[in-house]
């Protein structure tokens, strides 16, 4: 326990009862309660929820870079075996780039606005693997190049400005992947984009991953995007994972009322239903979170035991898992849509 | 056929005078100096909508998609009277109107906005913001003004009680409940709703599209709705509008746009959404390759043909104009391969379809 280096496991990643809570004015926000998963390495893991789910807590907390009034409270986040919590701030930042990296939704502000973007892809090279200059500029172009930059020459000494939304996206993916690193951790990064840019942003990332192996943890609240690029989801609520599955079986045959109704309210592109069928009520507040299980008060199956006892993922066949008590009903909800959609 | 035939036709297949339609109308903004706009060699004005044809009947919902900068919001701001057109006339109800409208003309099309946090006065109530607008356009009489009021909350799914609420104390599906509510004090005849569940999350939004979609109905409002999301289009709208570059380059009942799309542009629109059906992407190429050109460079001839994966050397000549096909009166598409023979099949070639084209 605790010990620096482990076996090389079949995970690049494993996240075990995590806990982050953040100081607000209004008291102690519990914004990741308990949260435990495993990315494969070389697999995509989807984390999806709607704002205020923890999935972006959860993101942060792996690369430590959560804000100040946050803070992990409990668990353990191995990456290659290693704690990241039983490790200092500087070996941290040593991991960062060669091990981890990150991409994030609005790139504008990810990026430096006042240094050239070939000298931003270049730093990481030169910084972590130790580059000359020169090397690491050739390296920064040779991925300006994979990312499709056009012109990768004369892109070099352009200003983050000069780039589209698109471009910029492109940049922030020839960053992420300078340094070889093990897993790239996504935060909505497609959000921001029109759909054409974010299909070919999309394609890009998946395609580049495959090829070099990479694993990937995506966050988005985009249904359909995840079932693009991932093999595994798992979506949160209220802090918590609430379903835990392949894209496949999880996004078209729920186990979780929470999932049946996200996929019921978001209009789906292929089939049009006579009228969506929203949740009823709001997210809960993480200040003070519901007895229970924390979707009970929105929940049409709820019964009296989803009041009181406490709901961890339960296993069901399929190697995929439920926090619900009663997901049959989700089960005979989603067979009953099958029969007269 | 001409534009102007084009346009005859869309009104012969109404059956009746439109309720609102544009004419060749265009918007443009100055951007930076003459000067400085030569040097670089691009144009002074941004013609943000360039020669736009565009009817509504009474009582449907049409939808103006496409990306970012295709002009469509600035577009719906001119037919709302809160943009002025360079060119151009739009008719409302039979007349042409003026440049400036008379509050009564203002009246009849409202807007709803995107962000419900920054398009509501955050330092009013909410039965402050719908008496102000009840008492200066006349409404209903004084003593009717708040027994209105909380009618017009109940039609949005809010508490007579929440008249006395500041937007702070709503959430964001609520504060567009609002926003609508406000849009619908003046009894408009024509609501134009641009992006309004863009803001919200996924399980508020159906709230919200199940709330116009009812509206429609009771009200019989006329909906301009605004989206960049083909699946909100596809289960609110009867006739989708594509616009690339300042212009409409197909326009068709939404069944037609989603079943035999006719314009290259509007079939990588759709190829391009994610499916939650379809698992991981494949190794093709992208929907359409490459970002839009700036509309301060406007191609020459089609403007759609530096991402057209159908471009031929007639397409850098010819600007194509958006006219019906033989057989498909109410299908409009601006390409010259739109409705040739066998044109609804040539997909995009993928293989020579990469990403620096």
């Amino acid at each position: 326990m605790g010990t620096a280096t482990g076996p090389a496991s079949a995970s690049i990643l494993e996240v075990r009862d995590l806990y982050v809570r953040i100081a607000s004015r209004r008291g102690i926000v519990r914004a990741v309660d308990g949260v435990s998963f495993d990315v494969p390495r070389g697999g995509a893991l989807g984390l999806v929820g709607e704002s205020g789910s923890g999935k972006s807590m959860t993101l942060r907390a792996i690369l430590g870079v959560l804000p100040a009034e946050a803070q992990v409270t409990s668990g353990e986040i191995r990456l290659d075996g290693v704690d990241l919590r039983q490790l200092r701030g500087s070996d941290i930042n040593r991991l960062r780039g060669p091990k981890m990296a990150m991409i994030f939704q609005e790139p504008m502000s990810a990026l430096n606005p006042v240094m050239r973007v070939g000298w931003q892809i270049a730093e990481g090279p030169q910084v972590h693997l130790g580059l000359s200059r020169g090397r690491a500029s050739e390296r920064a172009l040779d991925l300006m190049r994979r990312v499709g930059i056009p012109d990768p020459e004369r892109r070099f000494r352009a200003y983050p400005h000069e780039f589209s939304g698109g471009m910029r996206q492109r940049v922030m993916i020839a960053m992420a992947l300078s340094c070889d690193p093990e897993i790239i951790l996504c935060d909505e990064p497609t959000t921001a984009l029109d759909v054409t840019i974010q299909d070919q942003i999309l394609r890009l990332l998946t395609q580049l991953c495959r090829e070099s192996g990479v694993s990937l943890v995506f966050v988005t609240h985009d249904l359909p995007v995840v079932a693009q690029v991932c093999h595994d989801v798992a979506v949160m609520y209220g802090g918590q994972i609430v379903e835990r599955g392949e894209v496949r079986d999880v996004l078209l045959d729920p186990r979780h009322p929470y999932t049946l109704g996200l996929v019921r309210s978001a209009p789906d592109f292929e089939y049009v239903r006579e009228s969506l069928v929203p949740i009823p009520g709001s997210p809960p507040s993480l200040v003070s979170p519901p007895s229970g299980c924390r979707f009970h008060p929105r929940c049409a199956f709820a019964e009296d035991d989803c009041r009181t006892s406490e709901t961890p993922l339960r296993p069901l066949p399929g190697g995929r898992s439920t926090a619900c008590l009663h997901y049959e009903r989700t089960l005979e909800a989603v067979e009953a849509d099958r029969a007269c959609p | 056929m001409n534009t102007v035939n084009a346009v005859n036709a869309m009104t012969d297949v109404a059956g009746a005078e439109p309720l609102l339609s544009a004419r060749e109308v265009s918007v443009s903004f100055p951007v930076g100096s003459r000067v400085g706009a030569r040097m670089r060699r691009e144009e002074h004005l941004l013609r943000a909508v360039d020669g736009v044809d565009l009817e509504m009947r009474r009582g449907e919902a049409l939808a103006l998609v496409g990306e970012s900068g295709s002009g469509k919001s600035t577009l719906a701001q001119a037919l709302a009277g809160l943009q002025p057109t360079d060119r151009g006339e739009i008719r409302f109800d039979g007349r042409v109107l003026p440049a400036s409208r008379s509050r009564a003309d203002r009246r009849r099309i409202q807007m709803v906005f995107q962000d419900p946090y920054s398009s509501l006065n955050p330092r009013m109530t909410v039965g402050g913001m719908l008496r102000e607008l009840l008492r200066v356009h006349h409404v209903v009489p004084a003593n009717r003004v708040a027994t209105f009021s909380a009618e017009l909350l109940a039609l949005v799914g809010l508490s007579e009680a929440d008249l006395s609420a500041y937007p702070r104390q709503f959430s964001g599906g609520q504060r567009q409940r609002v926003a609508i509510a406000r849009a619908l004090a003046l009894r408009p005849d024509v609501l134009v709703a641009d992006e309004p569940v863009s803001a919200l999350d996924v399980s508020v939004q159906a709230t919200i599209l199940n709330l116009l979609s009812n509206l429609r109905d009771e009200l019989g409002l006329t909906l301009l709705l605004i989206s960049h999301n083909l699946a909100v289009v596809r289960h609110l709208c009867d006739r989708v509008a594509v616009m690339y570059l300042g212009r409409i380059v197909e326009v068709a009942p939404t069944e037609q746009i989603f079943s035999t799309p006719r314009h290259p542009y509007t079939r990588g629109l759709l190829a391009a959404i994610p499916r939650m059906t379809e698992g991981a992407v494949d190794d093709s190429g992208p929907a359409i390759a490459g970002d839009p050109p700036s509309p301060l460079r406007i191609p020459a001839g089609c403007r759609f043909r530096t991402r057209c994966p159908i471009a031929q050397p007639r397409c850098e000549t010819e600007d194509p104009v958006l006219a019906a096909g033989h057989d498909h009166a109410k299908h409009f598409a601006a390409c010259h391969f739109a409705f040739s023979s066998g044109a609804g099949a040539p997909r995009p070639d993928r293989s020579e379809n990469e990403q620096n084209a």
